[in-house]
């Protein structure tokens, strides 16, 4: 069966160890996680994970069927790229005097949209959004002038349909 | 506090209203309240404050030393099989608790309700590497439904009712609680209120009356259909209700190895066990029925055998009480979520009268095959060395189908399930999707402990009973009469089979150099008896279930039998193998 990337995403409890009780039904079937982000949702004192996967369709419906059984796991959702609006955020931290000496670099600034998040004598930041593909284009064009350093962080997604929890998490806001 | 906190708490522990007490006091009053009046453990330095709780409540609340942690939670699963209850193990920090990880596992792959209370350094120590110190919660998580660790007494109400909650509702299973000394220690004003639900859990889903509507179409509407139920049925109290549904609509049952004893074995519509060692008949008939109606059974690997063969020409029911178990293995038509008595209760109205007599004459044939080919041999034999089935037949004979069964792992696992007969349910306690060896002589004791009233029969075999066999102390301290039988063949049966049949008889360890097992039972004082004839095998067995103490039974059986039926690993269930 053919792989694809999947976003999970996961309302849950903000419970210390879930994290661990999650990502090990990624470790028993042997799956890696591509990318991982933890945040609060729509919900007061609910939780979301973003994770996403490469795998094939029947893995990611087991997948989430297992992680949903899990007490503190309120609902969980698998979605192709399509169905969402997805996003990542990069740093780059570059020697400031690349910026006078490499005309270049401010082209890329502008071309790719980045913002710059700071400037000081040694070092400037850059931050850049956007989908995989556009933080990767950028890294690309930075990466011959050299790069101090570089994180990438895990998606963040939307799903472009009605998430089928709303009713149940509006119901959890009526009881706090 | 509210007024019904008060009330629930006076009444189940007799304690004054807002009086301090220590942590480890609130942990025997929760339990109290829960309803245990019995649990499994051993003593250790972080548990030590318990324990010193249990001494002043030993009247209120038996504890039972087992002589190793994991044959606390062996004898807590098997207490809490036949008795429907919670089982409640307890154990300290470090080895105390890694010891529990194996009847975990067991618990949580064959549903078993389970309250292990483990005891934890100091939460100032916590991380460490303290003495005894290792991350229970991390190493438990994937073999709990929940676990949880506490660092303050003020947590241990809550989160011991939802415990208790968690453990016993929807699909059963284990759950943790680890408690750090310092909480244990730690005085506050308790109060216990039970655990009615917990928002981001859903028990038991709620019946689709459309898919029910579907399902009774479909079983009404099919000319060869078969029922295989596993132990949702028992865990869903709904053995009635499945009678009903099999014998209004004259389909015939097979059950899987957890789901035995939910339906006399006896019953005419009662056709055997599915999977690798099963019968003959509902194994082939899987790839001939028309239609399957799963209950509560999740097509385990050794149910099913090779996927890609599997009924691929029938229309699937399953009854299930946990959604991620559909279409997990098998793809259904018609998936009915929920309780098993509760949805059978909605089905059987819209059930019509059947009797499928052409159909159920070709699980009578194929059971004809095999009784010719496999049975006879195995419970009648003429050869001179003794079987495990006649041993089992005698059993069944002497306790008039009416004992509690519990088995080990392993070839005489096997031939037990396959020939022991019940009449009632909750009867046949074994490790069915771990596998454990060693699970059968603790969770013994747990059987007969949660069933006073019933004959309980261990059959081990000589290498599992060795994995376990200090548990022996147990049943002679407080004299336990269970009865132990030891089938032994001087191998390690199953793995030796194996080796036979696929890996050109090299049998790398799996010939056992035994003990002299009856004076290993002599030295605890238990009656033994050991016999190697036919001319014995009766009147001994007879013996034994005729005695009020706890007896000891070696039979020496024949060396290189091999079980059969069999499916090989990998075939389909209708290449099963007679011989």
């Amino acid at each position: 069966m053919e792989k694809k990337w999947f976003t999970i995403s996961i309302y849950s409890e903000n419970n210390i160890g879930l994290l661990n009780r999650i990502s090990g039904i990624f470790l028993k079937r042997h799956i890696n996680i591509e990318s991982l982000n933890v945040s609060k949702s729509e919900i007061e004192n609910v939780s979301k994970f973003t994770v996403v996967v490469f795998t094939e369709d029947e893995v990611a419906r087991k997948i989430v069927g297992q992680i949903e059984k899990q007490i503190e796991v309120i609902k969980a959702f698998y979605h192709l790229d399509d169905d969402t609006i997805y996003q990542e955020s990069v740093l780059f931290k570059i020697a400031s005097s690349l910026l006078f000496d490499e005309r270049q670099i401010q082209n890329i600034i502008k071309d790719c949209n980045a913002t710059i998040v700071t400037v000081s004598r040694d070092f400037f930041v850059l931050a850049k959004t956007g989908r995989k593909h556009e933080v990767d284009d950028m890294y690309t064009q930075l990466k011959p002038f050299g790069i101090m350093q570089f994180v990438r962080s895990g998606r963040i997604a939307v799903t472009k349909a009605e998430m089928p929890i709303s009713a149940l998490l509006s119901q959890f806001k009526k009881q706090q | 506090m509210n007024t019904n906190t008060v009330k629930e708490k006076s009444k189940s522990t007799n304690m004054k209203t807002a009086t301090k007490i220590s942590g480890a006091e609130a942990i025997i009053h929760c339990l109290l309240a829960e309803g245990v009046d019995l649990i499994y453990g051993y003593p250790g330095g972080a548990i030590m404050p318990v324990y010193d709780e249990l001494y002043k409540f030993q009247d209120k609340l038996t504890h039972i030393l087992t002589r190793h942690e994991q044959g606390a939670t062996h004898a807590a699963q098997g207490y809490a099989r036949v008795s429907g209850r919670v089982g409640v193990a307890i154990a300290t920090s470090g080895p105390g608790a890694t010891n529990l990880v194996t009847g975990l596992a067991d618990a949580q792959i064959d549903s078993t309700p389970l309250v292990c209370i483990t005891g934890q350094v100091g939460s100032h120590l916590l991380g460490s590497d303290a003495f005894q110190e290792t991350d229970i919660v991390g190493i438990s998580t994937p073999v709990t439904k929940w676990n949880y660790q506490i660092t303050k007494a003020s947590e241990i109400p809550e989160i011991m009712a939802k415990a208790f909650y968690i453990a016993k509702s929807g699909r059963p299973g284990p759950v943790l609680v680890d408690i750090t000394k310092d909480a244990q220690f730690e005085t506050f004003d308790f109060s216990y209120e039970k655990c009615t639900g917990v928002r981001s859990y859903v028990p038991v889903p709620k019946p689709n009356m459309n898919a029910i509507t579907e399902a009774a179409r479909l079983i009404n509407e099919a000319k060869k259909p078969m029922i295989v139920f596993g132990q949702g049925v028992i865990l869903g109290r709904a053995e009635a209700e499945l009678k009903e549904l099999v014998e209004k609509a004259g389909i015939p049952a097979a059950w899987t190895i957890l789901g035995l004893s939910a339906m006399d074995t006896e019953h005419p519509l009662n056709v055997g066990m599915v999977g690798m060692h099963g019968n003959y008949g509902p194994n082939v008939l899987t790839n001939e029925c028309d239609l399957l109606v799963a209950i509560g059974m999740r097509f385990d690997d050794r149910v099913t055998g090779n996927l890609e063969t599997y009924a691929k020409q029938a229309k699937v029911i399953h009854f299930e009480i946990d959604p991620a178990e559909i279409n997990k293995n098998v793809i259904s038509e018609v998936a009915v979520l929920g309780n098993s008595k509760e949805t059978l209760q909605l089905l059987l109205p819209m059930i019509k009268a059947n009797k499928h007599e052409a159909w159920h004459n070709e699980f009578k044939k194929r059971y004809e095959i095999e009784y010719n080919e496999v049975i006879k041999n195995d419970i009648k034999p003429t050869k001179e060395g003794l079987t495990m089935g006649e041993v089992i037949e005698e059993i069944n004979i002497a306790s008039k189908n009416s004992a509690i069964i519990v088995t080990d792992v392993g070839q005489h696992q096997m031939i037990a399930c396959r020939y022991a007969k019940f009449n009632q349910t909750k009867s046949n306690v074994t490790s069915g999707g771990l596998g454990t060896m060693g699970f059968a002589l603790p969770a013994a004791i747990g059987a007969k402990q949660g069933a006073m009233e019933r004959e309980v029969v261990a059959i081990i075999g000589d290498g599992g009973y060795q994995m376990t066999i200090q548990e022996l102390g147990v049943i002679f301290q407080h004299k336990i009469p269970v009865k132990i039988v030891v089938l032994n063949n001087d191998h390690l049966g199953m793995v030796r089979q194996w080796q036979e049949l696929f890996f050109e008889k090299r049998y790398a360890s799996t010939v056992m150099v035994n003990p002299d097992f009856v004076k290993i039972a002599e030295g605890y004082h238990i009656e033994a008896k050991r016999i190697s004839e036919r001319k014995d095998l009766k009147a001994t067995i007879q013996e034994m279930i005729a005695s009020k103490e706890p007896y000891f039974l070696e039979v020496k059986v024949e060396k290189e039998d091999n079980v059969f039926p069999m499916i090989p690993t990998g075939a389909s269930v209708s290449d099963i193998r007679l011989k």
